[in-house]
């Protein structure tokens, strides 16, 4: 599985970079979008996967038997995508004021702060 | 049970939360703006004296112990950053009362300074990497806002390069997080830092060290990733320059201070060459691209990049004298940053624009804002007795030290253009006479106001300005007891052992020994 994943989150990584280097405003923010998925993937893979073994302590013992998934990347992954949803929502509304103000979708056409 | 670390936190995020309840309320959120700032300026004060007593103050969250729960934990150097963090954060609260707009008032621009103050506190009194990524955020989203309050062109143009390169930064850092979780399986960072040394294949931290000197990088806006800065710091309401100029990019700095004397510094060696590197390009990209321009906060934007430099050199040196020095220069770099912003707004009110061609004869007119102008343009430069200097001397006697002369000569150099173009401002701004073509207005009104005439209060504008440039003075005149503490914070970070023991205390040196759970 984890190969799977690790090819899976890399094509991820790659589209977005991608993605973010063209010069249209909207293909930047999916491309972040697709960004800080990757990562909450990458979070989740990298600390090893672990099939149904949920991380559930019995009554009356004080440690889980057996193997158990790591709870731990599970709430960092949750609260990585609550920061992200509201970032891109930020960022997607940001995009909008702009295309509203410069009425363009294109890079190139934002440089009257640089010179 | 220590308040005092987490106070520094609390109370800003309380200030902001009281000041949305009353949303409608411009009054209210105008003392609360103040208020609250002056109360996170005592805990402050508190923190940083109970620091001078006890090395290091801890506090979990949630009584959950060390490596298991987020652990707060104030050194030295947290300390000296939350103060300098409330002494702006009040300076540029009492600054917006002044040259806040009603229409940004009315969109929330004291609570977003608010959290905005907490989320760098929080940032500086963390010791759970994740932790500082949140905190990063918080501060982040809070400056997105800051950004685009009124909505200009500029602004838009400013705020895509911000938000882009600035999210793409978390994005490396969350990504190096992640990593750091799968290889050593910890988040808190004196954790982290035991369990480092036990990892076999190196090349996975040699990848992680880069990520974060990446990912912070960005956000220090070092070399070759400062370009959004420029591109964005002169487009906001002025208040809103000042306060990113004194804090965002020294939270950068403080996260590269901390990840690499905490995490690597057993695998300093190329690290170090990097950085050094790093900043020597750093302060002549930043000083020169200051010298090409000609507007007041766009040159002032540029010397921030320059500045960072120092503290990247501090930092790359790596003995405890450099890093001593390179904190001075934060420190110092904060308040007079932040002034030379300040200045510049008033500049603007009485004078209707930022071109430093069209401006003049200040001096004639405002003898006592030249005299401020004087004091932290100087500073900047490095002129003794100023703190700029100490700063400086400190950093270059450790160069020389460590035998790196060209780096050295570099700095000093670096020094001389930034003399120029400090006194390229003077010059324009406060010798020459005005030009006959710029028809000075009456009556400024702060940007965004909805038409009706505010009058200009400017001893509002002026207090935070003369305090500041007294309190560069004061650095500079009482610099052998800032040194001390310049010496300790320097000496902590160097021996970091200190650090972890606080954390994780002695129940981790014995169970550092056996196998990761």
């Amino acid at each position: 599985m984890e190969p799977l994943m690790a090819i899976g989150i890399g094509l991820l990584y790659a589209t977005a970079i991608f993605l973010m280097l063209r010069r249209s405003i909207v293909k930047l923010v999916i491309g972040l979008m697709l960004l800080s998925n990757a990562a909450n993937l990458l979070i989740f893979t990298t600390a090893g996967m672990t099939r149904g073994a949920p991380p559930l302590i019995p009554k009356g013992m004080t440690a889980p038997i057996g193997e158990v998934a790591d709870p731990l990347p599970q709430a960092v992954v949750l609260t990585a995508i609550v920061i992200a949803f509201g970032v891109l929502a930020f960022a997607v509304v940001l995009i909008r004021r702009a295309y509203e103000i410069v009425k363009a979708d294109d890079l190139d056409k934002m440089k009257d702060t640089d010179t | 049970m220590r308040p005092e670390v987490a106070l520094p936190i609390l109370l800003p995020l309380l200030s902001g939360a009281i000041s949305l309840l009353f949303w409608r309320s411009r009054p209210m959120q105008r003392f609360i703006a103040v208020s609250g700032n002056i109360g996170l300026l005592v805990v402050s004060v508190w923190l940083f004296i109970a620091t001078l007593s006890d090395d290091y103050i801890t506090m979990q969250m949630g009584g959950w112990p060390a490596p298991f729960g987020i652990t707060l934990i104030a050194d030295m150097l947290s300390a000296v950053m939350v103060l300098m963090t409330a002494i702006i954060g009040l300076a540029i609260g009492i600054y917006s009362l002044a040259t806040t707009g009603r229409g940004h008032e009315k969109f929330g621009y004291y609570p977003l300074m608010h959290l905005l103050l907490a989320g760098v506190a929080g940032g500086f009194l963390t010791g759970d990497i994740f932790n500082l990524y949140v905190w990063f955020e918080v501060m982040l989203v809070s400056s997105f806002a800051l950004l685009i309050l009124g909505g200009e062109r500029p602004q838009m143009e400013g705020a895509i390069k911000y938000v882009t390169l600035n999210l793409l930064a978390s994005v490396i850092f969350l990504t190096a997080i992640g990593l750091t979780y799968g290889t050593v399986g910890t988040l808190n960072m004196a954790d982290i830092a035991l369990r480092f040394d036990e990892v076999e294949h190196q090349g996975m931290l040699e990848v992680l060290a880069v990520m974060y000197m990446i990912a912070f990088g960005i956000k220090a806006a070092a070399f070759p990733l400062f370009f959004w800065l420029p591109a964005s710091y002169h487009t906001p309401p002025v208040a809103v320059s000042a306060l990113f100029a004194g804090l965002l990019t020294k939270v950068g700095v403080y996260a590269l201070f901390r990840v690499f004397t905490l995490l690597f510094d057993q695998s300093m060696g190329y690290v170090q060459t990097i950085l050094l590197w790093g900043a020597g390009f750093t302060m002549v990209t930043g000083v020169l691209g200051a010298a090409a321009q000609y507007e007041f906060r766009r040159i002032l934007s540029f010397h921030i990049v320059s500045q960072i430099g120092y503290m990247i050199l501090g930092l790359a040196l790596y003995t405890p004298l450099a890093i001593a020095g390179g904190v001075f220069a934060v420190v110092h770099n904060i308040v007079v940053k932040t002034n030379l912003f300040l200045i510049s707004g008033i500049t603007h009110r009485l004078q209707g624009t930022y071109q430093l061609k069209k401006m003049g004869g200040l001096y004639r007119e405002r003898p006592w804002l030249a005299v401020a102008f004087f004091i932290s343009a100087f500073s900047l430069a490095g002129i003794p007795p100023l703190s700029g200097f100490f700063a400086k001397f400190v950093i270059v006697r450790a160069g020389i030290e460590a035998g790196a002369y060209v780096i050295t000569a570099v700095a000093l150099g670096v020094s001389l253009i930034t003399l120029y173009s400090m006194v390229k401002i003077w010059n324009e701004v406060f010798w020459k006479s005005l030009p006959d073509d710029n028809e000075v207005p009456e009556e400024t009104t702060p940007a965004g106001d909805d038409g009706r005439l505010v009058k200009p209060s400017l001893w509002m504008m002026y207090l935070p300005v003369v305090i500041l440039a007294l309190f560069s003075l004061l650095i500079g005149v009482f610099a052998e007891p800032v040194m001390q503490v310049m010496n300790h914070i320097g000496e902590q970070l160097f021996h970091p052992a200190g650090y972890i023991e606080a954390v994780l205390g002695e129940v981790a040196q014995s169970a550092a020994g056996e196998a990761s759970p």
